[in-house]
């Protein structure tokens, strides 16, 4: 594995790879100096278009736990403001001695396009639309670790799949690790053409709700919509919000996350997110050990030192 | 011009068939054609054993980059381009960021063209700056030779295109429409479909144009003007082309080269080279598309030229420029992948568009004696490698990028002169 672009095409063997090594980090990240050596004389570049301060910190973190050095660019602070493009951007950090470019963009497919003009590993933090990887993989690890296996879970996302990079990973990630997956949501806010995904689709929550393992709720941006893709907020939640009385009809092992930042009383009612139920902070809180896992996937030669516990690797 | 051509051992094809003959040329005019006419007389050799003699090829979708951007293309590169894919004229005026809309526009560009090594064919917008409000001064443009009138991107106030419609009726031009609902393709990239979802880029549904079509097909049946559609790419505007000329519409269309080889799931890597506009659609579309040229629903086949400078593509797919450049390739794809027969490739490739342009008396054949003398020779069975070291253009980005390709002009003759000998350009 050279980059991390997107979920689809990896296959299952990459992704149980990948938890393994998570657990090993999460295992690092429980001692009281939770700093490995692994990556020593590594230098992770974040360059961040987009504003997304916890993923960022998220990254530099995991950088910094494997020992790595690291350097960060964000849009407000840099001559991109003066016009300057993705590829100088990107070829200029490089020529500073990045090993790994871990990038957030704006635009779908702007890490494959970095990925061609640069020699360091490229990192998926959120391209558009398209995909999120580790936000997957971080949701895959909390399933793995709450269920044991992801192998017969019934997933449903739920909320804007069309606008989604979150939704596009996780399908992938989800489906080849082995869950059962339905989109849930009106047909204005789902991808124009899902006949080659391999999910269920249904505009029914109730229905879904009766079978389901995991409620995942996508964040309903409403506002930024600039023609309303659903006629109001309220019909939304009435028809696709988590409200208390939904929550209580769900199983007692259901489980309900959601990538934040939450629209608590729009997609979740506030006592649902206060819910045991809810995995909301196991999600940020494996957030930094697999984002060390797939740092350490792409940058570090030969067999893990020092990691300790957890997998086999 | 003075030079006496001797076209040796090629197989004449023009609207009247295909027959094994020698061609003569002189004088810039077809001076004989048939078996042996060569024999005996003084001149220079054009060897065509293995290729068809047919009436040079006119390219109605030329974007030439002057005067609005020469570093992304001139008229001197672009119609050298034109040449060596048989081209002797090429309309231009198709480029959205420099629309001909006075006669002062028209002498300039007639200025920047004299030494082309293809006919340069001015189109002018229906609207002044193509800004889709007022008129362009039609009768005087027509007056001065043009004839053919579209705005680049399409009219996308009805009132102002049936306005239009009407006005280029009276004086017999042709209106050429991109037909695009700009309102529904609006902050679309690439086709709406499977591969929009999967990439999650927002899409240009297959619909956006059909509505152009439905209405232009509607102002057009009550204005009663010569109306010809650019750049068709669904199925189902090829459909209702085909009903609408059953139904008597006095009506033409083209379709690009592209549009019958590639498919959207070729930009799956997020290449800009293959955001074209219009979108690349599914197979099922190339497929209709490729048989519509078989067919005879459309007239032309076009390359669709519209080169994007380096700058604009690169960059993430969302955030790149439409357009590339397709025009030293285009021609070879009627025989490879689409399989047109050789009558039916001087159709579309030659008299068609001739006729649509009303060029029919220098262009599009057919190859006879007395006619000038703008003939191409192709051989069929060439095969060569498109990409950017057969790219004439000053911007190499194109979809064709290492595609072989079957057929090549090897000569062309523009008024009787050799502008491309053995696929060589000559000026």
């Amino acid at each position: 594995m050279r980059h991390l672009l997107g979920v689809r095409g990896l296959d299952r063997d990459d992704l149980v790879h990948l938890l393994d090594l998570t657990a090993s980090f999460r295992a690092v990240n429980a001692r009281p100096i939770p700093k490995v050596p692994a990556l020593q004389g590594r230098t992770v570049a974040t360059l961040f278009f987009e504003d997304s301060t916890r993923t960022r910190l998220s990254f530099e973190t995991a950088a910094k736990r494997l020992s790595a050095d690291t350097l960060s660019f964000s849009v407000g602070t840099s001559s991109v403001k003066k016009g300057e493009s993705l590829r100088d951007t990107a070829r200029t950090v490089e020529a500073m001695g990045v090993d790994a470019i871990v990038l957030r963009h704006s635009a779908s497919g702007a890490p494959h396009r970095l990925a061609g003009w640069v020699d360091a590993a490229v990192v998926n933090a959120g391209d558009g639309w398209h995909e999120h990887p580790t936000q997957a993989l971080l949701d895959a690890f909390t399933l793995r670790e709450r269920f044991g296996t992801l192998d017969g879970l019934r997933v449903a996302i739920v909320g804007d799949i069309a606008h989604s990079r979150v939704a596009r990973s996780n399908v992938w990630a989800l489906h080849t690790l082995g869950a059962e997956v339905t989109l849930v949501a009106p047909r204005t806010l789902l991808p124009p053409d899902t006949s080659a995904w391999p999910v269920r689709v249904t505009d029914d929550l109730d229905d879904v709700l009766r079978t389901v393992d995991v409620v995942y709720l996508l964040r309903m941006q409403f506002e930024r919509q600039g023609a309303p893709l659903v006629p109001s907020l309220a019909e939304y939640v009435e028809r696709f919000g988590l409200t208390r009385e939904r929550a209580e009809r769900l199983g007692p092992s259901t489980v309900v996350m959601h990538p934040g930042p939450m629209n608590q009383g729009v997609e979740i009612a506030p006592e649902v997110a206060d819910d045991p139920r809810c995995l909301v902070l196991d999600q940020v809180a494996n957030g930094v050990s697999v984002r060390m896992a797939v740092l350490f996937r792409l940058l570090g030669a030969g067999p893990l030192q020092n990691a300790g516990g957890g997998g086999d690797v | 011009m003075s030079e006496v051509l001797l076209l040796r051992g090629g197989v004449v094809v023009d609207r009247s068939g295909e027959r094994r003959a020698d061609v003569v040329v002189r004088d810039g005019v077809v001076a004989a054609v048939g078996p042996d006419v060569a024999t005996g007389v003084a001149g220079t050799e054009l060897d065509c054993s293995g290729a068809y003699v047919m009436p040079g090829f006119v390219d109605l979708f030329s974007g030439v980059g002057e005067p609005a951007d020469p570093s992304v293309e001139t008229i001197e590169s672009a119609t050298r381009a034109a040449a060596l894919a048989g081209c002797t004229a090429v309309l231009v005026g198709v480029d959205p960021s420099a629309p001909l809309d006075s006669p002062a526009a028209l002498h300039h560009l007639r200025a920047l063209a004299a030494g082309a090594s293809c006919a340069v064919v001015p189109s002018a917008a229906l609207t002044m700056g193509a800004a889709g409000e007022r008129l362009v001064p039609m009768a005087q443009l027509a007056d001065l030779g043009v004839r053919v009138f579209g705005d680049p991107g399409g009219v996308a106030d009805p009132t102002v295109l049936r306005r239009a419609m009407a006005y280029a009726a009276d004086l017999g031009v042709v209106v050429a429409l991109d037909p695009v609902d700009p309102v529904l393709a609006g902050g679309g990239h690439l086709h709406e479909g499977p591969w929009s979802s999967l990439l999650g880029i927002a899409g240009i549904p297959a619909e956006a144009e059909e509505l152009g079509v439905g209405r232009a097909l509607a102002l057009a049946l009550r204005t009663g003007v010569r109306l010809h559609l650019r750049r068709l790419s669904t199925a189902a505007s090829l459909g209702m082309v085909a009903a609408a000329r059953r139904a008597g519409l006095d009506l033409t269309a083209e379709v690009t080269a592209a549009h019958a080889l590639f498919v959207d799931a070729d930009c799956a890597a997020f290449d800009p080279a293959f955001k074209l506009e219009p979108p690349l659609r599914p197979a099922a579309d190339r497929d209709a598309v490729a048989a519509a040229l078989r067919s005879g629903v459309v007239d032309a086949l076009v390359s669709g030229h519209m080169p994007a400078s380096a700058v604009a593509k690169n960059v993430p797919f969302a955030e790149a420029a439409f357009g590339a450049a397709t025009l030293p390739w285009y021609s070879a794809t009627v025989f490879s992948p689409v399989e047109c027969p050789p009558a039916r490739a001087v159709a579309l490739l030659a008299e068609g568009p001739a006729r649509i342009a009303d060029l029919t008396d220098r262009q599009g054949g057919p190859v006879v004696a007395g006619r000038p003398a703008n003939l191409t020779v192709f051989d069929p069975e060439a095969v060569w490698a498109a990409g950017p070291e057969t790219a004439v253009s000053r911007t190499a980005t194109t979809p064709f990028a290492g595609r072989t390709l079957r057929g090549r002009a090897r000569h062309t003759l523009l008024d009787g002169t050799a502008v491309v000998i053995c696929s060589e350009a000559q000026r």
